[in-house]
């Protein structure tokens, strides 16, 4: 059944990076059908007859196929005993948490795509029907891995009633919310589920995904996955600009935010631009008392995954400072093809204070957990 | 920064139409008796992706007289080619014309506009070159509108917006670039949205200041088009200029369409290079609005990171309101680029400015 492991040597001897905070970690059902028996009977029967209605092109397929098998995944994460990459704890502790000592393991789990469900009764049933399963299969077997509440944002009372639920369980730290859904995140209509995680003291992961219908760029949808997959900073832009502008911040001051699997690099020019041209017309938005780039630094952070590898691997320091080295937080992303090795991800030298606030001091306080 | 001697050229500037009824003359019969059947030339089909009273688009102290901004000829004369001592200035009109649906209604209001814009504009000052405007969803009448048009060399680009129906790289569009090519204009593709798509790709936002914001991101989705489409593997001489598209996002672009192209290039095997490497080559940038850091020592950063001498065109986006007084250049650009930012790199993008 499971892989077996001797004793994986742990594959570095950094200290700052030894034990770090993974934000960004996938686990996956080794088939489908392993969701269903969490899933009480009805959704149960609809998910194998209708199965899932989203707002993309295929039952079973990304709009913009990937370059590896399994919706792309890394080519050495298929466990030798079948299964889907991520789906067995053995290996994931071989290439991942044993390897580098991981202190926490942030789950995203991206199965069930109850966030993309039209039938929003069924999303709410598939959101919790995963929270259950992160939580018994993943969090009650490895303490490390922490687990994320999956909501569907189109369903307010059955995501602020998930997001209750899990409040007070500590396997449960941060609410994972598509960001690409039917309207920009921070719309009044929102603000009910963005005020159930603040008030329940639940930071908010934003990780790329949602099937929202629109196109992934302004102008249309592209052809290729080689502008499929850079367009996932320009979502993240989208979403810093839309929580910025209409207030969120202003609302809920206490709110903390992290964009998962978009980069960085392009956040310090966002900020540039957005305290330029909300000056000019700040009239249409009186509600905000702050510069757009004083909410950014106060309530967000970024994790590095996929991280951007400039011409010259010195100018991602620059990038980080402008950021600022408190608001950003490691991330791999495994097990997909384009996840970053932790011993190798920056082609630059980190001074080491900053590099233990990145790997792993940042990420504990974001996620409230006990060092 | 002001800038340091007359002769910059002005890669955008933007005369208005006072009102689609100043089109009438310019139609021929068919369609200016369709027109008036429907009454459409009572109608306003300004861009709605440029509300003309919104401040950031009508600098106060260059509002005219009367009507709106960059409606008036002597007050547009005075402030922005007097003003700056501008040695060129290239007219982008920037009309819903191109975003009407029915591609005939919107071919015949662009060749009008086209004709006005030669006629009232470039007739009555020297220094004035004009971007054709083209119904981008009618590849066919596109093309045989800038044929017509480059008879006339006081056409120096292509104008098109860089948000539409399709992405700007897909192959329908092609024929336009092959035109384009042959005939040394380079297309300027220009900020805004016909609104057939939401602005970003999480759905419609609720405030114009977001979606002012969102242009940048759409030139970068208009750059991964482009590129991965291969249009500059297929037309090798082709420019693009992009305009009030901001500036300082282009080193993060670069390096994640870098970063991309690595890991994805089976895809795409025609690319022979890297996006950046095409972008430097084939795509120029113009200065306005810049989204320049706090200060001038992370602006030299920006344009050590853009590490091209040749992408950056001077632009004053007059009447839009960027800067006060002559302030057209953001402080900390090198002293060795000015030239090339003000003159060189424009002369080199149009050739027909020099011919």
């Amino acid at each position: 059944m499971s892989t077996t492991v001797q004793e994986p040597a742990v594959q570095t001897s950094d200290e700052a990076i030894l034990g770090f905070v993974d934000c960004d970690v996938h686990p996956y059902t080794k088939t489908p059908a392993d969701l269903d028996a969490f899933l009480p009977e009805r959704w149960r029967k609809l998910r194998h007859s209708i199965g899932n209605r989203s707002r993309s092109s295929f039952v079973g397929a990304p709009n913009y196929p990937r370059m590896s098998p399994g919706v792309g995944m890394r080519m050495d994460s298929w466990p030798k005993d079948g299964g889907h990459p991520g789906s067995d704890l053995a290996m994931m502790r071989e290439q991942l948490l044993d390897a580098f000592a991981v202190s926490y393991g942030m789950m995203m789990p991206l199965l069930g795509r109850g966030g993309d469900e039209r039938n929003v009764e069924f999303g709410a049933a598939l959101c919790s029907a995963a929270n259950d399963w992160e939580a018994q299969v993943w969090c009650d077997n490895e303490p490390r891995l922490k687990a994320a509440i999956q909501i569907t944002t189109e369903y307010t009372e059955a995501a602020i009633k998930e997001i209750e639920k899990r409040a007070g369980d500590r396997r449960f730290t941060h609410v994972m919310i598509p960001p690409r859904g039917l309207e920009p995140l921070g719309r009044r209509r929102y603000w009910p589920i963005l005020e159930a995680c603040a008030a329940n003291g639940f930071p908010i992961a934003l990780h790329l995904g949602g099937t929202s219908g629109h196109p992934s760029t302004g102008g249309g949808w592209p052809s290729f996955y080689h502008e499929e997959h850079p367009s996932y900073p320009q979502s993240k832009e989208a979403l810093v600009t839309s929580l910025v502008t209409e207030g969120v911040f202003e609302h809920l001051p206490n709110l903390r935010v992290a964009l998962v699997e978009g980069g960085f690099a392009w956040l310090p020019s966002l900020s540039w631009r957005l305290d330029k041209h909300y000056q000019r017309l700040r009239e249409e938005v009186p509600h905000l008392k702050m510069l757009p780039s004083e909410y950014i630094r106060r309530n967000i952070w970024v994790t590095t995954q996929p991280i951007e590898e400039p011409e010259h691997p010195e100018d991602l320091i620059t990038t980080c400072e402008w950021i600022g080295w408190d608001r950003i937080m490691f991330s791999t992303d495994y097990p997909h093809w384009d996840q970053d090795d932790p011993r190798y991800a920056f082609k630059v030298k980190v001074p080491e204070k900053e590099k233990r606030m990145l790997y792993r001091e940042n990420a504990l306080s974001f996620y409230n957990l006990e060092a | 920064m002001t800038i340091p001697a007359p002769g910059a050229i002005d890669c955008d500037i933007h005369p208005a139409l006072p009102g689609t009824h100043v089109l009438l003359p310019y139609l021929d019969e068919y369609w200016r008796a369709h027109v008036r059947m429907r009454g459409l030339e009572r109608d306003n089909y300004n861009a709605a992706a440029f509300p003309v009273n919104a401040p950031i688009n009508a600098r106060p102290d260059w509002k005219p007289p009367r009507g709106n901004a960059g409606c008036d000829f002597d007050t547009l004369r005075t402030q922005a080619l007097d003003g700056f001592g501008t040695k060129f200035a290239i007219c982008n009109v920037l009309h819903g014309a191109q975003a009407i649906f029915s591609e005939d209604l919107s071919a015949a209001f662009c060749r009008a506009i086209n004709d006005w814009v030669a006629k009232e504009w470039l007739d009555r000052d020297p220094r004035l070159r004009a971007s054709i405007v083209v119904p981008m969803h009618s590849p066919e009448l596109a093309a045989r509108e800038i044929e017509r048009c480059a008879a006339d060399q006081r056409f120096v680009q292509v104008l098109v917006w860089e948000m539409q129906e399709i992405p700007l790289g897909r192959r329908q569009h092609w024929p336009i670039y092959r035109v384009a090519e042959q005939l040394d204009l380079p297309i300027g593709i220009h900020a805004g949205s016909s609104y057939r798509h939401p602005p970003t790709n999480l759905g419609w936002p609720s405030y114009y200041l977001e979606d002012y914001i969102s242009w940048s991101t759409g030139f970068a989705g208009v750059l991964n088009s482009l590129i991965s489409e291969g249009v500059f593997v297929e037309f090798p001489r082709l420019k693009v200029v992009l305009m009030e598209s901001g500036v300082t996002w282009l080193p993060a672009w670069m390096w994640r369409a870098n970063k991309t192209w690595r890991g994805v290039r089976a895809e795409v095997p025609w690319l022979e290079k890297s996006p950046a490497e095409y972008a430097r080559e084939h795509v120029r940038v113009t200065s306005q609005p810049f989204d320049a850091p706090p200060n001038a020592a992370m602006l030299r950063k920006i344009i050590e990171e853009i590490d091209c001498e040749d992408m950056l065109m001077f632009s004053t986006d007059y009447p839009h309101w960027h800067f006060d007084g002559n302030d057209a250049l953001p402080d900390g650009l090198p002293e060795h680029l000015l030239k090339k930012i003000l003159v060189d790199n424009a002369l080199k993008t149009y050739p027909r400015l020099t011919s």
